[in-house]
């Protein structure tokens, strides 16, 4: 559905649902350079399933009006106005990577909101490479590449994706060729400038969950278990085949993780 | 830190789209011969169907030895994914089926296969879907042709009988400035010597009956999405981007965004008209495609040294292959076919139809048969065969003359080859 946020539209997906004031929300928030179709089968799940799907797309990104969003706060609070524009008091928030950091800044900042918060493929703090952050900023296809490469298993390009008939490289080369120029760059500074990890998960007190992928290449998972021991009561999941694109690389595990989780 | 590279296409030939069997063990791909799977309980039952998770439910809509096939493909044209279908035939009805309604329209180029020919031109016409064909040679053939209901623009790597040379760049580029796409018939080019979607095509399929199967043992299709189509941002395609009843109300572009070409052509397409691949068929397809870099090369080298000893006899009135310098779109193929230009081309005898029977009929290494790009050499004389109840004139509307051959070149030893074609060119001089 489109919003309206700040005077500009702001898109979520809801699985073709209206949403109902009355029921507890989802909002899914997408990593660097993606949208809301990254968490396509887990939130159509939720939709159907007695909940306000909010798969969202920040600004500048999928359906959503630009500028991008400069910091991992602006972001968060921009999550808050979107439930205010949907007419939505509370939500859980389920984040993945660079949307994982946003979830927390959500939960810490505006704690009376949050009802529990999921992190997906998360570590902090979460520092880029310059060498991407270079290529990202000169917008270089190589850029792209490492998006792509880092963001799956090693043993992605040669095994079998999940989803019958689709290749996870392609598909993910194919959504960031959509992306305007400067977006990944935005994205990735915000990720690697973020440093608020420790003051949020020392604020938080809602249930966290952490979903962490055992051949993350991106956020490795030791930086995930290391991160979740700062945040009091949080859980730990972690998918042995998975990489960094966890929704993509292992959807069953990681819907079972969140339907265990939010229905808790 | 070093940039980080994607495996070569050797190896995604043979590995991509599978890792070993995690049951079993098993290194090559197993063949799910299996119609349906069950489901662990009621609830996975209703969230497969309603696509809240990923898997397998009908072996018409996915199978797990298919998948292989369609992933590996996906992999080699670097695309988002891909469906494979019971043909070549039915892929192109599935790109069209997915596109566009009655009363749609579709820009062809006139140098096709006979078979997408009848398709486009007499039966979908019959269900309302007109086509235009123009010579592929001008792009701007392609932009004149263009109505407001256009919703395709179609053309083959390769042209058929000629061999013309599809300018890619340049008719992407007049569908994109028109908000089409383009679809291109890849089949005599393979992945191997080009890629179009790196040329700016947004749909391919093919034959994969021919170079990827390459072994003549098995009829397929595989259709493959670029998924660098912007379908909202065209606007002409409610098909993708706006509620569908068909389908519980799903907007296909919501829902998946890259990949709602190929979520509507799998869920409704394979759904509804049912022209799946078998699991058997996938295997040997994939048989030949896990070769295919090496075969390749081999029907190039052959038929460049074919085409070469054809145009030195006197029995051969000409030659059509783009590597050679007459061929009108030679400057064209180095340009997007530096690897070669196939190993399928026509040349025409001196003498009619009574010499290409004489030809024909002398040869013993090349099989004479309706097929080409299988692994052995292959020969047929269209107008004695395909086309005989036509009159020269008519012959010479469809490109072809009464001594037109045309010849598959595998990968039999090329001297035999040679050899062979010798015999049939002195019989075809008596």
């Amino acid at each position: 559905m489109n919003l309206s946020v700040d005077g500009r539209q702001a898109f979520a997906y809801t699985a073709a649902h209206t949403l109902d004031p009355a029921k507890p929300t989802v909002v899914f928030a997408h990593g660097a350079g993606l949208d809301h179709s990254w968490f396509g089968l887990q939130s159509r799940y939720f939709g159907y399933h007695g909940r306000n799907a909010l798969a969202l797309d920040f600004p500048g990104h999928g359906r959503s009006a630009g500028p991008a969003l400069a910091t991992i706060q602006e972001m968060a609070d921009w999550v808050m106005r979107l439930l205010d524009a949907a007419k939505l008091d509370k939500a859980s928030v389920a984040g993945h990577s660079m949307g994982a950091l946003v979830a927390l800044e959500c939960a810490a900042r505006h704690a009376q909101r949050v009802e529990r918060i999921a992190l997906l493929g998360v570590a902090y703090p979460m520092k880029v490479s310059d060498a991407f952050r270079d290529a990202a900023k000169e917008n270089r296809q190589e850029a792209y590449d490492m998006e792509t490469i880092w963001g799956h298993a090693p043993q992605v390009p040669l095994g079998g994706n999940p989803n019958p008939g689709m290749w996870m490289h392609g598909d993910t080369l194919a959504r960031l060729a959509r992306l305007a120029p400067g977006v990944l760059y935005n994205d990735l500074k915000a990720c690697h400038e973020y440093a608020g990890g420790e003051a949020a998960a020392a604020k938080v007190k809602c249930p966290v969950l952490f979903v962490l992928g055992r051949r993350d290449q991106m956020t490795p998972a030791k930086g995930g278990v290391a991160f979740a021991k700062t945040v009091a009561g949080a859980q730990v999941v972690q998918l042995a085949p998975s990489g960094h694109s966890l929704m993509a690389e292992s959807p069953d595990a990681v819907l079972d993780a969140l339907i265990g989780f939010l229905r808790a | 830190m070093a940039a980080p590279k994607y495996p070569g296409f050797d190896t995604l030939a043979l590995h991509a789209g599978q890792s070993p069997d995690a049951t079993t063990g098993a290194r090559a791909v197993p063949i799910y011969a299996t119609t349906s799977y069950v489901f662990r309980d009621s609830e996975h039952a209703a969230s497969l169907f309603n696509m809240e998770r990923a898997g397998h439910v009908y072996s018409r809509i996915s199978n797990p030895t298919v998948a292989v096939l369609e992933e590996r493909m996906a992999a080699l044209e670097g695309g988002v994914g891909a469906i494979a279908t019971a043909s070549g035939q039915a892929a192109l009805h599935l790109a069209v089926a997915t596109l566009m309604d009655a009363g749609s329209h579709i820009v062809a180029s006139n140098s096709l296969y006979g078979g997408s020919h009848n398709l486009l031109g007499y039966t979908l016409k019959r269900f309302g879907i007109d086509t235009t064909f123009v010579s592929p040679g001008t792009p701007e053939n392609f932009r004149r042709a263009i109505r407001p209901e256009t919703r395709l623009l179609f053309g083959e790597t390769l042209g058929n009988p000629g061999l013309e040379v599809l300018d890619i760049p340049a008719v992407a580029q007049v569908a994109h400035e028109a908000g089409l796409p383009l679809l291109v018939d890849a089949t005599f080019t393979t992945p191997y010597l080009m890629q179009p979607f790196a040329h700016g095509a947004d749909l391919l399929y093919h034959s994969a009956t021919k170079f990827l199967g390459g072994h003549g043992v098995a009829i397929g299709g595989v259709l493959v999405d670029s998924g660098r189509f912007d379908w909202e941002k065209s606007g002409k395609f409610p098909q993708l981007t706006a509620p569908y009843a068909g389908f519980h109300d799903m907007d296909f572009e919501e829902e998946s965004g890259t990949r709602a070409f190929l979520l509507r052509a799998r869920r409704e397409g394979l759904r509804d008209f049912g022209a799946c691949m078998a699991p058997m068929t996938a295997f040997h397809i994939l048989q030949g495609i896990e070769t295919l870099h090496v075969r390749m090369p081999r029907h190039v080298a052959s038929t460049r040294k074919i085409v070469n000893f054809l145009q030195s006899n006197s029995a051969v009135a000409k030659v059509l292959y783009p590597e050679l310098p007459e061929h009108p779109d030679h400057a064209l193929a180095k340009k997007l076919l530096p690897k070669g230009c196939g190993a399928v081309f026509p040349f025409d005898l001196r003498d009619g139809r009574e010499a290409g029977k004489r030809f024909i009929e002398s040869l013993r290494v090349f099989s004479h048969l309706a097929n080409v790009g299988d692994a052995k050499s292959l020969v047929i004389h269209p107008a004695s065969t395909t086309h005989y109840r036509m009159t020269d004139a008519d012959l010479a509307k469809a490109g072809i003359g009464p001594g037109t051959v045309r010849l598959s070149i595998g990968l039999e030893d090329a001297e035999d080859l040679i050899e062979d074609l010798a015999r049939g060119l002195r019989a075809a001089r008596k």
